[in-house]
């Protein structure tokens, strides 16, 4: 593979594209509503109207507003029709011709869309995620070309640097400071790990990512491996996320046929070899140094750090790990120049963010939006606002590791400071809307159940302090504690935060925390009258019989 | 004492080796392990090849993989004990996973799992006397823009209420 084999692949796709496309969103939402049969039947419909020269149905990956799935695209006339079934998949043909539909249309242009800028998901929904020719034909595996033959391995790590890419993952540590870390420390063998282990529950665009552009993660990847020196790399992937894998398996062998993937890549010296690794269920396991034991086929316990897996990584050698979201915006910034890239978004937050937008909002679905863009354009624009007339009391973003912002706050802009700054994270993007009817205590209580039953237990503050807050956060609940309960809850969080081994528990306590800050009340309205109460020091037992009315 | 020890776990695994030789699973299981190169670091995509064939992980299967990856017992067991994904019980004839993840969870999941707990008379990770229905719960399926979903025999179905899922499992039964 050279570069004009590239090119001939674009212009050989690109000449054979027929003049309508009807694309099927098939990503895991819209697959569960049928969107297989939908597909099935749109192909009929198309040979049977004897438009196979003039109409192509085109499986594609998600389109991003998932509550009105399944989703089908017809462009020309740039229609999206939704919640199509097998039944009305056919008289979307006919609309074609100029017949009519019953099938429902939204907007393209409405807010939702319009709003939404897109870097990563811009090929999600467009090409068909099981063809390599899709991808090649929307520029795709150029950005790795040209850092192969135009660039030194620390030009490509220097103009990482200058785009202000931020982990996405969550904690957002820059991204070129990693790769030149990883790129300087010395190793015989170095590794390059895709972190898909997309735990927090809430969340799923890197679900969606891979599901729907798989091939820009691995692109990202092989650059990564080019700028730091590695010549493996893992994928570290859910297991709960069957389709992602099964699209993972089929990019990595298509590119490995091209000669994408493998030795000599694009003629060049570098070599680069991608596997799978298939997760089990244990959130513990997006932490990285939990991750690499489970990558090595061990318990995903993490260790201390340091030493950081940049410079003691996967089998004590050098690893750079990061987050799916991460290497998809890699190709697009070194297609694209680092200097665009870092023109969007703010000043210390640069580029997109994608958000999984759920819970009780109207639109649910994937959003891409630049950083800095505020939580109520996203809620109230994007999102429609809460369904059936509610009021939208909190958005919850980072999972359990983050907190909840109450509505007051909307006008914050989504960065990685201001969340801080609010007691949440920016974390991985999901973004779970929350409404009058939702309990606040009971959501911290939630997530603490989460944190108790995901700790690994190899830490004493995590595994013990989780389930001392849970029996707390229950007590409160069954209005069995006294304010004693609530003093001694606040203890605990702020002692498990700063004693655990690692992030899982050292973040646990924030979901309570954050509640804690903006409604205390609904905390002090289950407290017992008497303040002081009966509970005593080191009594975590529920007292018997307490007003149980 | 400690030679006694060492006699019973031989016979053990002997025991599972035998009753390996007569299944054609265990060869599945052998090839899978082979193209991995028998490599310790494959545990994981071997215990999840091995559930997949055997339904679930039991101790005879356990020590046949730890005796064909040379590693200690102890290890396999505890990584098949660490991860949600395995399972060391047999599962009935049919599975719901409700997901409480927080989209579905704030969307009335837990409605929906206390109505099928009520309806079956099992808690989570429990299956029916009558092997009929195992009942689970997910973190999240990360199908969060259609909640609540609950997955049925592997089947992930979108807006569900605590009426549809008893009629599912309530349909389960008449079969």
């Amino acid at each position: 593979m050279i570069h004009s084999d590239l090119l001939q692949i674009k212009a050989k796709e690109l000449a054979g594209r027929k003049k309508i496309t009807l694309r099927c969103c098939m990503a895991a939402g819209c697959m569960s509503s049928g969107a297989q049969d939908i597909k099935q039947q749109l192909e009929q419909a198309v040979a049977a109207a004897g438009l196979q020269d003039t109409v192509e149905v085109r499986r594609v990956g998600c389109m991003k507003l998932c509550c009105e799935g399944p989703l089908v695209q017809a462009d020309p006339p740039n229609a999206l029709y939704v919640r199509v079934t097998p039944e009305t998949a056919p008289s979307l043909i006919a609309a074609l011709q100029g017949g009519r539909t019953e099938v429902a249309q939204t907007d393209p242009e409405a807010a939702f869309f319009k709003r939404q800028l897109f870097i990563v998901l811009a090929n999600s929904g467009v090409i068909d995620p099981e063809r390599i020719e899709c991808y090649i034909a929307a520029d795709g595996y150029q950005a790795l070309h040209e850092v192969l033959h135009e660039m030194a391995p620390k030009d490509v790590v220097a103009a990482m640097v200058q785009s202000g890419l931020r982990g996405r993952g969550g904690a957002g540590f820059p991204t070129g400071l990693k790769w030149g870390t990883v790129a300087k420390s010395p190793g015989a063998k170095k590794y390059v790990i895709c972190n898909a282990d997309e735990g927090d529950p809430g969340a799923f665009m890197d679900r969606s990512v891979l599901e729907s552009d798989p091939h820009s993660v691995l692109e990202g990847m092989a650059i990564a491996a080019y700028a730091v020196g590695a010549d493996q790399g893992f994928i570290y992937v859910r297991a709960e996320y069957p389709l992602a894998i099964s699209r993972l398996q089929i990019a990595i062998r298509q590119a490995k046929q091209m000669g994408l993937l493998g030795a000599g890549i694009f003629e060049s010296p570098f070599h680069f070899n991608v596997d799978l690794r298939i997760g089990a269920g244990a959130f513990v396991c997006g932490e990285e140094t939990a991750l690499m034991a489970s990558v090595e086929g061990k318990r995903g316990a993490p260790r201390p750090r340091p030493p950081f897996p940049a410079e003691s990584g996967l089998w004590g050698f050098p690893t750079l790990i990061n987050n799916v979201e991460t290497f998809a915006n890699v190709p697009p910034i070194y297609r694209r120049g680092a200097e665009w890239f870092a023109g969007i978004g703010t000043e210390k937050s640069k580029g997109t963010k994608v958000f999984a937008l759920a819970g009780k909002i109207k639109n649910t679905g994937l959003i891409e939006v630049p950083m800095g863009t505020p939580l109520r354009v996203i809620v109230e624009e994007m999102g429609g606002g809460a369904p059936n007339g509610g009021q939208i009391k909190a958005v919850q973003t980072g999972g359990p590791s983050g907190g909840c912002i109450p509505a007051r706050h909307l006008d914050t802009p989504v960065d990685y400071e201001s969340l801080g700054k609010l007691g949440s994270i920016m974390g991985s993007g999901g973004m779970i809307v929350m409404d009058n009817d939702t309990n606040m205590v009971e959501i911290a209580r939630f997530f603490m159940e989460f944190c108790m039953d995901e700790s690994c237990g190899k830490c004493i503050p995590c595994r013990a302090g989780t389930a001392q807050m849970h029996h707390l956060l229950d007590k409160i609940i069954r209005r069995q504690a006294a304010a004693s309960d609530l003093a001694k809850l606040e203890e605990l969080c702020d002692m498990v935060k700063s004693t655990s081994l690692c992030g899982l528990g050292q973040t646990a306590p924030n979901p309570t925390l954050s509640t804690l800050r903006f409604f205390r009340h609904e905390y002090e309205a289950l407290l017992l009258a008497q303040a002081g109460g009966p509970s005593g020091h080191g009594d975590l037992n529920p007292p018997p019989a307490a007003a149980a009315t | 004492m400690v030679a006694t020890m060492a006699r019973k776990k031989q016979g053990r695994l002997r025991a599972a080796l035998e009753h390996a030789s007569g299944d054609n699973r265990f060869k599945i299981l052998e090839v899978q392990m082979k193209k991995h190169q028998f490599r310790q670091d494959a545990l994981i995509e071997v215990l999840h090849k091995a559930q997949e064939l055997f339904g679930c992980l039991e101790d005879d299967l356990l020590l046949f993989v730890a005796s064909k990856l040379k590693l200690p017992p102890s290890r396999v067991y505890g990584v098949a004990t660490f991860y949600h994904f395995f399972t060391l019980k047999p599962q009935g004839r049919h599975t719901c996973v409700v997901c409480m993840g927080t989209a579905c969870y704030v969307k009335g999941a837990d409605k929906i799992l206390a109505a099928v707990e009520e309806e079956t008379k099992i808690k989570p990770g429990e299956t029916t006397p009558d092997n009929r229905v195992s009942l689970l719960t997910a973190r999240c399926i990360g199908a969060c823009g259609i909640a609540p979903a609950v997955v049925y025999d592997g089947r992930v179905t979108a807006r569900q209420t605590a009426g549809a899922a008893l009629d599912q499992i309530r349909n389960w039964g008449a079969k």
